[in-house]
C-alpha cells in the first residue's frame, strides 16, 4: 500500500460508499458520543476558565467568617494570623424590599464597602454606573441579575427596611463580585433573581444603620500560596470566639462556589457515563457491519490473498475501513460539539453571574473525543478483520459453507410446534445468531437506560419538590428575624392580616464534635408536635421532633459518624457559648444541607434561655397574602420572608422553561441509538436474507408478509430490549443520584411510569422509523434477478 | 372481426382453457441499448397439460415464464388466465394471483435454510385456501422420510424436490419450472422429473417446463420451441413417456 490510493484503497471507498446508509446510522452515533464529550469537557474548561479569570482578577476571598459584633480593632490581630496573605472586615445582612408591582416579599444581601476606594477582596466588576459616594449614606451598587430582572438602572430607586426602618436607596451602578456567582432565592432550591439580589454600600451607612459603628460582623480573608487552610480557620474562630463567630469556613462550603463546583461535578459525570454508551453501541455496530461484509467479500479475500496479500494487509484493510467510518463521526461529532459546548455556556451564563464566559478551546477535549471513538472503532472491526486475516485462501475461494440450523436449539419443541412457520423462521434466526441479536437488544437497551437515566431527573426534581412543600415545609410563609426576640415578636407577627397560624422557632449556630471530627452548623428548634416543618424518617414516615436530644439529618449524621444513640459534643456559638453533650435520638432523610433538630423548650432549657426566638412558620389566608406581604416587610425585626407559593411558582417556571428542551435533547439522543441499531441490524438482515425473502415474494408472500419476517426478528429484540434497558436506566439513575449528591445537596431517586412509558415510546417510534426505512428496501427486491443466481 | 380472431375468442372461453397469451412483447430498455426479449407470443394453454419450452439461451424462454407467472408485466400483450387479464394488475393484485394460482420451481432450489422441508412446504400451505397436507406432498415427491431434515442436511435433488412439494401443496392450478434439473445430474434430474409428473396427473396442475434437455420433451403433451422472442415451432406430442425412459 504505498500510493495514496491503492486499487485496495478505492475498493474501500466504493464499499462504505454502498454501505452509506449503515455508516451513517454509525455515524450518527459516533457524532453524538462524541459531541456530547466535548460539550462536557468543552463547557468544564469554559467554566474553569471563567471563574479562574473571575476569582484571581477580583480577588475571591479564601476563608470568611461571620460574628455577632467584633471591633474593628481585631483586624489587625486577623492580619497577624500565619498564613493570612490579607484581611478586610465588613458588614453583611439580609433585608427586606419593598418593590411596587412584586406581590411577594423580595430580600437583599446587603454587603458593606469600604469607604475609600474599592474592596481589597471581592472586588466588583461595575457594568453599568459608578461607586458609591462615601458621603451619601443612601447609594447602593446592585447585582445585575436582579437589575436584569426588574429593569433598574443607575437612577432608579428601590424602598429597603433596614432595622425596621425603610429607606429609599438609589441604584447607582450595576455589578457583581465572585462572591455571588451564584445566588438563590430565600428558602428557594433555585436561583430567583426577581426576589433576591445582592446590594454593595458603603460600610458608614450600614454601620450608621445597623448600629455597628466602629464594629463589623464579617470577615473575609485571602491565604499565602503555603498557608494551610484549616489553621487559618482554627487561629480565626479563636479570635474571634468572644464576638460571636459561628465558624469560619472555605471555599469548599462558601455556598456560590460550592454549587458552581457541584454543577461542574456534574458536567465530569456526563462526560464519564454518556459518550461510553454511544462509543460501545458504535463499536458493536462497527462490528456487525464488517463481519456481515467479510462474510459476503469471503471469496475476494481469499482471491486477494492468492495474489499475495499478505495477511496484515487484508485486516489492516477492514482496521482502516472503520477508522475512516468512525472519522466521519469524529467530525461530526466535533461540529456538534462545538455547537453544544456554546449552548450550554451560554446556559450557564443565565444562572451562573461570571462577567465573562471564556469560551476555551479545549484541545484535550477534542483529542479526548476523536481518540476514543477512534479506539472504540478499531476496538469493533478487531474481531472480524483478525476473522479476515485467518481466513485461508484456498477455503476463502470456495463459498461458505451453508448456515447449519438446527431443530430444538434454545427453542422449546412444544413452543416452536404452536408458531406459523414465519415466526419460526425469526426465531431460528435470532437462536441461530444469538451473539448478534444480543448485541441488538444491548444497543436498544442502552437507548432505552439512556432515555429513562436522564429524563428521571424531572420525576427527581418533582420528588424533591413534593417531599419539601407539600410533605415537611407545609407552612406558607417563613419569616426570620433579625436576631432573637421574644415572644412579643411573634405575637406582633401573628396580629398581621391574614395570618391564620403562627408557630414560632429558635435557629442556634454550633459545632458539632465527634471524636476528630468537626461540622459547623445550626440546630433548629421547633415544638416536638410542630404542624408547620415536620421531619420524616427514611421511609417517609412523619417522626415530629424528640422531646429528649437531637434530630440529626441522616446526612449529617454520616458526616459526624454518629448513629442514634450516641452522644455528640455541640458548641453551642451564640450567647454565652455553653458546650452541650447531646444523645442522637432520630435521623431525619432530607435533599438540601444538614440540618439538625431539638425540641424548643428542651433547647431553650439546655441554653438557659426563656421564650426566645429567631423566626416563626406562618399558616395564611390565601386570599390575603398581599395584604400579609405588604405589612410583614415593615415590621422592624423581619430579617427576611420566603412566601412558599413564589417559591413553587419559580420553580415551575424554571422547570417549564428547560423541560421541553431537555426532552427533546434526550429523545433526539435515545432515538439516534435506537433507530442507528435497528437500522443495521435490519439492514445487515436484509442483505444475508435477500435472497429467501425475494424467493418467499415470488411464493406469493405479500411484501407485508416479507416485511413480517425481516422486521419482526427486530420488533421482537426492541420489545425485549425495552423492559432490560428500563432496568438498565434505573441503574443509571442510581449512578447519578451518586455522583450528583454532596455535603450540600442530595438528589432523591425517583422513576414514574410516565417516564417509563414516555422512554419506551420513544425507543419504539424511532425503531419503527428505522424499520420503515427498511422495508422501503423490500418493496426494491428484484424478484427476478435474485432467482437467476446461486448464493 | 376476422375469422381468425373470432376462433381465438372462441378458443379463450372455452372451459378448457387455462391461460392464453395474446401478442406479448417485452422490450428491456438498458441505457440507449433496446433489448426485444419477446417479440409477439400467442399461446394457449389447457388445463392439465404438461408443456416443454426449448430454446436456445437468450431466445425469452424465462422472460415469457416470469409474465405468466406475475413476477414480471410486459411492455404490450396481454395474458388471460381463466378468464381474467393479469397484465392488468397491480403488484398486490400480482401478489394474490401468485399466491393463489401459481407454483414455482427454479433451477436454484431457493428454499428457507432456516426451515425444516416440512417447514418449508408448511409455510406456503399456511397461506392458501385448500392445501394438501405437507407431509403428504412430500410423500409424493418421494421424501416422506426426510420431512425433518434442514436444506442445508439435504442434496441438490432432495432439495429440488423440497421445492416441488412445496410448489405443489397450495394445489397451483398452473406450475411454472425454469430448468428443474439445470443444476442435476441426470439420476436426480429423473427423479425430479418424476416427481413433476406425479403431480402433473395427480393433481391436475398444468405445467410448464422449461429445459435445454430435448429428451424432456418427450415426457410433454406438447413442446413449444422458442427463437428470437417468438414461437418458432410448436409440435404435440402423441404418447408421453415416462421420465425413467427418456436419454440425456
Ligand atoms: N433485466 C433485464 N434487462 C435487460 N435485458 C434482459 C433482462 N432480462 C433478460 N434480458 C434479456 O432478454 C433476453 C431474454 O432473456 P431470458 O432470460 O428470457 O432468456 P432465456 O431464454 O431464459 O435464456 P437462458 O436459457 O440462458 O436462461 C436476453 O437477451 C436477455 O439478455
Ligand atoms: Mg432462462
Amino acid at each position: 500500500m504505498v500510493a495514496l490510493f491503492s486499487a485496495l484503497d478505492r475498493k474501500l471507498l466504493r464499499d462504505l460508499w454502498r454501505l452509506r446508509g449503515q455508516g451513517l446510522a454509525v455515524g450518527i452515533i459516533i457524532a453524538c458520543g462524541v459531541g456530547i464529550m466535548i460539550m462536557a469537557l468543552g463547557s468544564l474548561a469554559s467554566l474553569k476558565e471563567s471563574r479562574s479569570t473571575y476569582y484571581d482578577r477580583y480577588r475571591f476571598a479564601e476563608v470568611f467568617a461571620d460574628v455577632k459584633r467584633a471591633p474593628d480593632r481585631m483586624l489587625a490581630d486577623l492580619r497577624e494570623i500565619p498564613g493570612v496573605k490579607s484581611a478586610e472586615t465588613r458588614i453583611t445582612r439580609i433585608v427586606t424590599l419593598d418593590i411596587e408591582n412584586l406581590r411577594e416579599p423580595a430580600n437583599a444581601q446587603l454587603v458593606s464597602l469600604p469607604d475609600e476606594g474599592r474592596p481589597r477582596l471581592n472586588d466588583l466588576i461595575i457594568y453599568e454606573g459608578r461607586w458609591p459616594n462615601p458621603s451619601r449614606s443612601e447609594e447602593a451598587i446592585i447585582s445585575r441579575a436582579f437589575a436584569e430582572a426588574h429593569d433598574y438602572h443607575p437612577g432608579d430607586i428601590v424602598r429597603a427596611v433596614l432595622n425596621g426602618r425603610a429607606r429609599d436607596i438609589e441604584i447607582v451602578g450595576i455589578g457583581d463580585s465572585p462572591e455571588y456567582v451564584w445566588t438563590l432565592g430565600i428558602g428557594s432550591l433555585l436561583p430567583d433573581d426577581k426576589r433576591f439580589g445582592v446590594f454593595w454600600m458603603r460600610r458608614q451607612a450600614l454601620e450608621r444603620a445597623f448600629d455597628l459603628d466602629g464594629a463589623f460582623n464579617n470577615v473575609t480573608v485571602s491565604l499565602l500560596p503555603d498557608a494551610i487552610e484549616q489553621d487559618v480557620i482554627d487561629e480565626m474562630d479563636r479570635l474571634l470566639a468572644p464576638y460571636g463567630a459561628i465558624g469560619a469556613y472555605g471555599r469548599d462550603t462558601q455556598f456560590s462556589n460550592a454549587f458552581v463546583e457541584s454543577e461542574m461535578g456534574q458536567l465530569v459525570a456526563m462526560a464519564q457515563i454518556i459518550p461510553p454508551v454511544f462509543l460501545i453501541v458504535s463499536a458493536f455496530l462497527i462490528h456487525a457491519i464488517l463481519s456481515r461484509l467479510i462474510a459476503v467479500e469471503r471469496q475476494q479475500i481469499g482471491l486477494l490473498k492468492a495474489f499475495g496479500f499478505t495477511n496484515t494487509e487484508v485486516a489492516s484493510h477492514y482496521i482502516k475501513m472503520a477508522i475512516v467510518l468512525s472519522l466521519f463521526g469524529v467530525i461530526g461529532g466535533l461540529l456538534i460539539g462545538r455547537q453544544l459546548a456554546r449552548l450550554t455556556t451560554h446556559i450557564y451564563s443565565d444562572t451562573m453571574r461570571f462577567p465573562e464566559i471564556v469560551q476555551v478551546i479545549d484541545s484535550t477535549a477534542y483529542a479526548s473525543g476523536t481518540s476514543a471513538a477512534i479506539f472504540a472503532a478499531v476496538l469493533g472491526a478487531m474481531s472480524a478483520a483478525l476473522k479476515a486475516a485467518r481466513l485461508k485462501p484456498a477455503e476463502a475461494m470456495n463459498p461458505a459453507p451453508p448456515t447449519v440450523y438446527k431443530r430444538g436449539g434454545l427453542l422449546p419443541a412444544w413452543l416452536l410446534d404452536r408458531l406459523d412457520e414465519p415466526t419460526r423462521m425469526i426465531l431460528r434466526h435470532i437462536t441461530r445468531w444469538p451473539a448478534r441479536a444480543l448485541m441488538t437488544v444491548f444497543g436498544v437497551a442502552a437507548a432505552m437506560s439512556l432515555l429513562v437515566g436522564t429524563l428521571f431527573a424531572f420525576d427527581s426534581t418533582d420528588e424533591m419538590i413534593d417531599t419539601i412543600y407539600y410533605r415537611t415545609d407545609v407552612f406558607d410563609a417563613a419569616v426570620t428575624f433579625a436576631e432573637v426576640k421574644g415572644y412579643d415578636a411573634v405575637t406582633e407577627l401573628e396580629r398581621l392580616p391574614g395570618v391564620l397560624d403562627i408557630e414560632a422557632n429558635r435557629g442556634v449556630y454550633v459545632r458539632f464534635r465527634n471524636g476528630v471530627r468537626t461540622e459547623r452548623g445550626s440546630i433548629t428548634a421547633i415544638p416536638s408536635d410542630s404542624n408547620a416543618k415536620r421531619l420524616l424518617d427514611h421511609d417517609g414516615q412523619v417522626l415530629g421532633v424528640a422531646e429528649a436530644g437531637l434530630t440529626l439529618s441522616s446526612q449529617l449524621a454520616e458526616m459526624l459518624a454518629v448513629d442514634i444513640g450516641d452522644e455528640l459534643i455541640v458548641d453551642v456559638l451564640e450567647g454565652n457559648r455553653p458546650t452541650l453533650e447531646v444523645f442522637v435520638t432520630a435521623l431525619t432523610d432530607e435533599y438540601i444541607g444538614y440540618s439538625a433538630y431539638m425540641d424548643l423548650d428542651t433547647l431553650g432549657r439546655l441554653l438557659g434561655e426563656t421564650r426566645v426566638f429567631s423566626g416563626a412558620y406562618l399558616v395564611l389566608d390565601p386570599d390575603r397574602a398581599e395584604a400579609f406581604s405588604d405589612a410583614v416587610l415593615k415590621r422592624p425585626q423581619v430579617a427576611s420572608v420566603a412566601l412558599r407559593s413564589a417559591v413553587i411558582d419559580t420553580f415551575n417556571e424554571t422547570l417549564e422553561d428547560t423541560i421541553t428542551i431537555m426532552m427533546t435533547i434526550y429523545s433526539l439522543i435515545g432515538g439516534a441509538i435506537a433507530a442507528g441499531v435497528v437500522y443495521n441490524a435490519a439492514r445487515i438482515s436484509l442483505t444475508e436474507r435477500g435472497r429467501e425473502l425475494a424467493s418467499l415474494r415470488v411464493l406469493g408472500f405479500t411484501r407485508g408478509e416479507a416485511a413480517y419476517i425481516l422486521l419482526g426478528e427486530q420488533a421482537l429484540l426492541v420489545l425485549l430490549a425495552i423492559p432490560i434497558g428500563a432496568v438498565l436506566g434505573a441503574g443509571f439513575a442510581h449512578l447519578i443520584v451518586l455522583g450528583m449528591s454532596t455535603d450540600l445537596y442530595r438528589v432523591p431517586y425517583a422513576l414514574s411510569p410516565a417516564t417509563r412509558g414516555f422512554s419506551a415510546l420513544v425507543v419504539l417510534l424511532a425503531s419503527i422509523g428505522a424499520a420503515g426505512l427498511v422495508a422501503q428496501r423490500i418493496r426494491n427486491l428484484d424478484l427476478i434477478e435474485v432467482l437467476k443466481t446461486r448464493e | 372481426m376476422s375469422d381468425a380472431q373470432a376462433l381465438l375468442r372462441a378458443n379463450d372461453a372455452d372451459a378448457n382453457t387455462l391461460l392464453s397469451v395474446r401478442g406479448l412483447t417485452k422490450v428491456y430498455q438498458t441505457g440507449a441499448v433496446k433489448v426485444h426479449a419477446l417479440r409477439g407470443i400467442d399461446l394457449t394453454v389447457k388445463r392439465g397439460e404438461l408443456i416443454v419450452m426449448l430454446g436456445a439461451s437468450g431466445s425469452g424462454k424465462s422472460t415469457l415464464l416470469n409474465i405468466i407467472g406475475g413476477l414480471d408485466t410486459p411492455t404490450t400483450g396481454t395474458v388471460t388466465f381463466m378468464g381474467e387479464d393479469i397484465t392488468d394488475l397491480r403488484p398486490s393484485g400480482l401478489t394474490q394471483f401468485r399466491r393463489a394460482h401459481v407454483g414455482f420451481i427454479f433451477q436454484f432450489y431457493n428454499l428457507v435454510p432456516s426451515l425444516t422441508a416440512r417447514e418449508n412446504v408448511a409455510l406456503v400451505t399456511e397461506i392458501s385456501q385448500n392445501p394438501i397436507a405437507p407431509e403428504e406432498a412430500l410423500r409424493m415427491v418421494g421424501l416422506g422420510e426426510r420431512i425433518h431434515h434442514f436444506p442445508a442436511q439435504l442434496s441438490g435433488g432432495e432439495q429440488q424436490r423440497v421445492a416441488v412439494a412445496r410448489a405443489i401443496a397450495k394445489r397451483p392450478n398452473l406450475l411454472l419450472c425454469d430448468e428443474p434439473t439445470g443444476a442435476l445430474d441426470s439420476r436426480t434430474g429423473v427423479q425430479v422429473l418424476e416427481a413433476l409428473k406425479t403431480v402433473n396427473e395427480e393433481l391436475g396442475a398444468t405445467t410448464l417446463i422449461i429445459t435445454h434437455n430435448v429428451g424432456i420433451a418427450e415426457m410433454s403433451d406438447r413442446v413449444i420451441r422458442l427463437s428470437d422472442g417468438m414461437i418458432s415451432e410448436e409440435q404435440a406430442m402423441h404418447r408421453r413417456r415416462n421420465p425413467s425412459e427418456l436419454s440425456w
